[in-house]
């Protein structure tokens, strides 16, 4: 009787806490890339507040990792210091150390235009600039100094034929780039940042306000670049963290009660598949089993 | 549970208004507002009927081109304001080409530059005293600091104007910068722009429309002012083809003492400029209108 009770128990618990399936389109875990960012220690603040705190971690190369965790847990924080555009928030510090390919991200002697070159964004909201989508992507070529129209119209075309937006819109690229949809304006502000042949592709929620067929889309499409550029992504979705990425970081908030006061800590990372089915701390658990945020 | 079932299914579903009154709030308030539309317009229509009625009589390519201003005995016909036009878009456009670059890089220091800095906020609270001084008192200004020591000119009326047109385009286009919306300028900086970069090839291309509203509201209250050119171009009566020196005259000025006159002749004559005056702000404001939009064709 009592055994009997005690297995129901067990089976009751297992139900409680079902395993997230990974699907067969994650990708399979390969050797570890060079790395691109290490990650020591890294506190960020914006003015007395601290965001984020104490955070490590290493981005491998030609890989896709996927930041995820609850709102307000400093996830977007992070990646924004990746390319130096907490710089343009006043008041925003970073303190620990950001290496990218070895070289200190916050040295005095780095230029944060010439680190953002190399490290492009892609923003939640799409942001195409009002011009015509031709001169939407040729706009970083040009800020690079390429005022060479053949090479530019080459640009364009490879850029726009990378971010599957080619056959959708070669017949008007003189039009604004403000009449395309959400889902072709978020791929236009994919094909303007690989334009400039950036190393990494930073990516913050770029799917969160379009459809699945959209986001499908956008998927398939890192999918086929992460073989020249390395990715790192900020999703509220764990579906896309466990359908794109090598790599998972799972960020929580710890609240202060005596302050009220809350900060962003990097809870646990590793290959997606192992956060997603042996996750080793208890919070991760409750988060990608949706007990939890 | 019977009767919500026969009420869903027998009477066909009101969707208006719920009528008494909610409704007629609604009647009210549209009427005001058309209304309101009604007697602004009032105004308008009858300085633009009173000037064409009794202006249009004056208008002949005599009238604007002909370079002598002739005495108020003479009567229409003999003589015109071609002193006066000249003048005007001389004097205007000299103006307009002091104030409207340093109005609009004073408002793109204060929005992308200056911050909440002291430099900033002192050029915001300067700018907002100088919208309210007096447009004479500019005039007087430029009349001790300039017309005093060099003469009379019509780059000093300029001078005088360019004070005037200034706190206006700074106001305009500030207002016009801050409503870019920031994201335009992340996705700039994120593809390794500049400041610099940034604000001419995303801000200022994005602000454009509304900045050329701005300073062509600000051009043509100064093309309309009197005030400040009594005391700085003083009033010739032939064209004075030379901006730099010398008196000069301009379309408010003549409008000023013609009208002021017991003649026949010269009130035709200052109904005539002022209705001319009318017309080239308004082909200034089609023009720059047409300009803008083939710039800013693909900003919507």
């Amino acid at each position: 009787m009592e055994e009997q009770q005690d297995q129901l128990k067990v089976q009751q618990d297992a139900e409680v806490l079902p395993k997230l399936a990974v699907p067969e389109t994650a990708p399979a875990p390969a050797a570890a890339g060079a790395s691109i960012f290490d990650v020591k220690n890294t506190s960020i603040y914006y003015g007395a507040f601290r965001a984020v705190t104490d955070v490590s971690l290493t981005v491998h190369e030609n890989e896709i990792t996927a930041f995820i965790g609850p709102s307000g847990c400093g996830k977007t924080t992070v990646l924004r210091s990746l390319n130096r555009m907490n710089d343009l928030i006043p008041g925003a510090r970073v303190e620990g150390d950001i290496n990218y390919r070895g070289v200190p991200l916050y040295g005095s002697d780095v230029s944060p235009t010439a680190v953002r070159r190399r490290i492009g964004m892609v923003f939640q909201k799409a942001n195409p600039f009002p011009k015509s989508i031709y001169d939407n992507i040729a706009y970083g070529p040009r800020i690079n100094g390429i005022r060479n129209k053949g090479k530019l119209d080459e640009i364009v075309e490879r850029s726009l034929k990378q971010a599957a937006l080619w056959d959708e819109v070669k017949d008007r690229l003189n039009k604004s780039g403000l009449g395309l949809s959400g889902g072709q304006a978020q791929r236009l502000c994919i094909a303007r940042t690989l334009a400039v042949e950036p190393d990494v592709v930073l990516m913050d929620e770029p799917c969160s306000a379009l459809d699945p067929i959209a986001t499908g889309r956008i998927e398939d499409l890192m999918r086929e670049i992460k073989s020249r550029y390395t990715i790192v992504i900020v999703t509220h979705n764990m579906q896309q963290a466990t359908r794109v990425s090598d790599r998972t970081a799972f960020y929580s908030v710890l609240r202060d009660e005596k302050n009220d006061t809350r900060t962003g800590v990097l809870v646990e990372y590793g290959r997606t598949a192992q956060i997603f089915e042996d996750p080793h701390d208890s919070r991760t658990q409750a988060y990608v089993t949706g007990r939890m945020g | 549970m019977m009767a919500a079932a026969s009420n869903s299914l027998g009477q066909p579903v009101d969707l208006r208004e719920p009528s008494g009154w909610r409704r007629s709030k609604n009647q009210i308030m549209t009427i005001l507002m058309w209304l309101a539309f009604v007697i602004v317009l009032i105004p308008l229509a009858f300085v633009l009927v009173t000037l064409v009625a009794k202006g249009a009589d004056a208008i002949s390519l005599q009238f604007l081109t002909n370079s002598t201003i002739p005495p108020n005995v003479v009567p229409l016909g003999v003589g015109g304001m071609g002193a006066a036009v000249v003048g005007t878009l001389e004097i205007t456009g000299f103006a307009s080409l002091l104030a409207i670059p340093l109005g609009v890089l004073g408002a793109v220091y204060l929005n992308e530059y200056g911050g909440n800095g002291i430099l900033a906020r002192l050029i915001s609270f300067m700018s907002s005293v100088m919208t309210g001084v007096p447009s004479i008192v500019m005039g007087l200004f430029i009349y001790i600091i300039w017309v005093l020591h060099f003469g009379y000119s019509g780059m000093a009326g300029s001078f005088a104007l360019a004070c005037l047109m200034l706190p206006i385009v700074i106001r305009s286009s500030y207002e016009m910068l801050r409503l870019v919306p920031d994201s335009l300028r992340q996705g700039s900086y994120a593809l390794g722009a500049t400041k610099a970069r940034v604000t001419v090839t995303v801000v200022l291309p994005a602000a454009l429309s509304g900045i050329v509203s701005g300073a062509l509201l600000a051009v043509a209250r100064a093309a309309g002012e009197t005030a400040p050119l009594i005391f700085t171009i003083l009033t010739v009566e032939q064209t004075n083809p030379n901006l730099f020196s010398g008196p000069d005259t301009s379309l408010p000025l003549q409008i000023f003492s013609n009208a002021q006159s017991a003649y026949v002749g010269a009130n035709a004559r200052a109904w005539g400029a002022a209705l001319t005056l009318v017309a080239i702000t308004f082909i200034l404001m089609i023009v720059a209108r047409i300009v803008t939009a083939l710039f800013t064709r693909n900003t919507r």
